[in-house]
């Protein structure tokens, strides 16, 4: 892992994505004030009491920033936990089981593979509400296809090894070889594909916010994009900032994504990344 | 290609079209709320509300209510739309063509300068020039597309006041024939490079990493030794490098779509992303519903497409 951080790209990636994450963690110490109140005059620009400025409301931008970088934070975890879960867990099985089950699995998984993520969590929002679970649920449902495809190839290649041999004639189980030694190995490359996944469900959040469909009780980046469309001729911070805290962590997952596939396997990167 | 192979691949539609249809009932099933007080409101009595759960065919079991309701999706009857009181088909293909414009512009747009550019890295592989591009490839792919249409909205149409800012035609000129073009040509330019640039980073990356490996294969040097011209080689090397292009690409359909909705937002681009927009605002179900579908046939069809299309460029894809 610490070799991601010897090219500058990957340590580039993992000083963003690190940054991101303790902005995200720390929020209610790094932020000035509620991101919600109300704290001076409305539409101020960038200043030395308001770095990022102030919103139509006279809300500080950069306390908003950087509680929406919490959210994006709290839904990207809770969405690549569900995903990291069942991809896996469905690569795992079809690859290690092979014929008629790993058929009917990926049969699956190719369907699963066409719902449009954002559309049908426009329509579940439209009709249950909005809520940060359900973005997570729907996200996380959907997001897992291209994780169970990699885990799948890395396990049927790996289930060939010696290794794996040899644990069979220990009179090792099935769930033992999988755990133990396969998973451990598919690691590295499933990580790729997590992370560029992790990159695209932070933009698929802020997406929903923008189209006005977030958590009304927690700020979003998008959100601010949102609110900041209407004064884009006066106060250009305001769609600024929140744009570029989205851009600086994208491109952060997906540098360490590609510093983790060029250490998986210097030739194949790309590969992992179209599948993404 | 085989006929065989043709046939198989259609035939694979069949159980994606039922599997989204399915989702579809599914989530408006689970949907809170009973529908019957929704149509007869809260203060009827039990025999109308009978009298409604039956007309409605609510009292039939929910397999039965599935296969009517695929019926009336496979017939094109999607329901009328709350808010604008008529088939929702009819109000979605009126904003269809607007959206395709538009991402058929990206597309097109994106393809083609990132097979320029991409080639022009991987021939100068690790010069400042390919640093260049692969960083900005890096920025495009990772900024979000409606923030981007912003911070263009901002400089570009704003800024130097040589894009409009908003719409497809200009409002105070009812223009015909090519001049009407040329002023939907303007507004588009914007809007249309903006979706564009998330793709074009990507073809770039993709079209680069291709060709420096075709570039390091035997039959290029081949190609080199018996002397012909550069671009000859170059193309040779395309034909390859292009295969994953076209599959990714053909498989961003969805995104592209959600790219389209979210830069359409931005520019007030009369197509489905007001739409979309309006309808989540006014809860119009059947119009969300009908763009979930829309949109899921699309990407169904396109990955029909691109298989077919690799199966064709590339002879050694035989399907058993």
């Amino acid at each position: 892992m610490s070799n991601v951080l010897r090219t500058p790209g990957g340590a580039l990636g993992a000083s963003l994505t690190l940054a991101f994450i303790v902005v995200a963690v720390l929020a209610h110490v790094i932020a000035p004030t509620d991101p919600y109140a109300s704290i001076g005059s409305p539409l101020t620009p960038p200043s030395r009491t308001h770095v990022f400025g102030t919103d139509d409301l006279g809300r500080d931008v950069f306390s908003g920033v950087v509680h929406g970088a919490r959210t994006s934070l709290t839904v990207t975890l809770a969405v690549i936990a569900i995903a990291s879960v069942v991809g896996v867990a469905v690569g795992a099985v079809a690859g290690y089981r092979g014929g008629g089950v790993d058929d009917l699995l990926m049969r699956g998984t190719e369907a699963a593979q066409i719902v449009p993520r954002f559309f049908l969590a426009v329509i579940i929002i439209a009709l249950f509400g909005p809520g940060l679970d359900r973005v997570v649920v729907v996200l996380g449902l959907t997001s897992w296809p291209a994780i169970a495809r990699v885990v799948r190839a890395e396990t049927l290649s790996l289930s060939r090894r010696e290794f794996v041999d040899a644990a069979h004639a220990l009179g090792a189980r099935a769930s033992r070889i999988l755990l133990r030694h396969v998973l451990p190995n598919a690691l590295p490359t499933a990580l790729v594909v997590i992370s560029l996944n992790a990159a695209s469900v932070i933009l698929l959040e802020a997406g929903l916010g923008f189209i006005g469909l977030g958590d009304p009780r927690a700020i979003s980046l998008g959100y601010l994009a949102n609110n900041a469309q209407r004064f884009l001729r006066v106060a250009w911070w305001m769609t600024l900032f929140p744009g570029a805290a989205i851009a600086l962590a994208v491109l952060g997952l997906n540098l360490v994504g590609d510093a983790l596939s060029d250490l998986a396997d210097p030739r194949r990167g790309d590969r992992a990344a179209r599948m993404a | 290609m085989s006929a065989r192979y043709l046939l198989r691949r259609l035939a694979q539609v069949v159980p994606a079209v039922a599997g989204i249809v399915i989702v579809a009932f599914v989530v408006i099933h689970s949907a809170p709320g009973d529908p019957v007080l929704a149509l007869a409101g809260q203060h009827g009595d039990a025999a109308y509300y009978a009298f409604i759960r039956t007309k409605f065919g609510l009292d039939r079991p929910l397999p039965e209510q599935l296969l009517v309701y695929a019926g009336n999706v496979l017939r094109g009857d999607l329901g009328v739309s709350y808010v604008h009181g008529r088939p929702v088909v009819a109000v979605v293909l009126e904003r269809l063509p607007a959206t395709l414009l538009l991402m058929t512009s990206a597309l097109m747009a994106s393809s083609s300068a990132g097979i320029v550019l991409g080639v022009a890295a991987a021939r100068r592989a690790d010069r400042p020039a390919d640093l260049a591009v692969r960083v900005a490839a890096l920025v495009g792919y990772a900024t979000p597309s409606f923030w981007l249409a912003q911070i263009a909205a901002l400089t570009l149409a704003l800024g130097t006041g040589l894009f409009p800012v908003q719409g497809i035609t200009d409002a105070r000129q009812a223009w015909t024939g090519w001049r009407y073009a040329a002023d939907v040509a303007h507004h588009l330019a914007l809007p249309a490079l903006v979706l564009a640039a998330n793709e074009l980073a990507l073809t770039t990356r993709l079209v680069r990493s291709g060709v420096l490996e075709a570039l390091a294969t035997d039959y290029i040097r081949t190609a080199r030794a018996k002397g012909l011209p550069e671009l000859a080689v170059i193309r040779h090397a395309l034909r390859n490098a292009l295969l994953p292009v076209v599959t990714v690409i053909g498989g961003r359909i969805g995104m592209l779509f959600t790219g389209a909705v979210l830069v359409e937002t931005v520019f007030a681009w009369p197509g489905l992303g007001q739409l979309l927009l309006s309808s989540i605002q006014t809860r119009d179900m059947p119009v969300l519903l009908a763009l979930f579908l829309l949109v899921s046939l699309a990407v169904i069809l396109t990955n029909v497409m691109t298989d077919l299309a690799y199966a064709w460029l590339d002879p050694r894809i035989r399907y058993e």
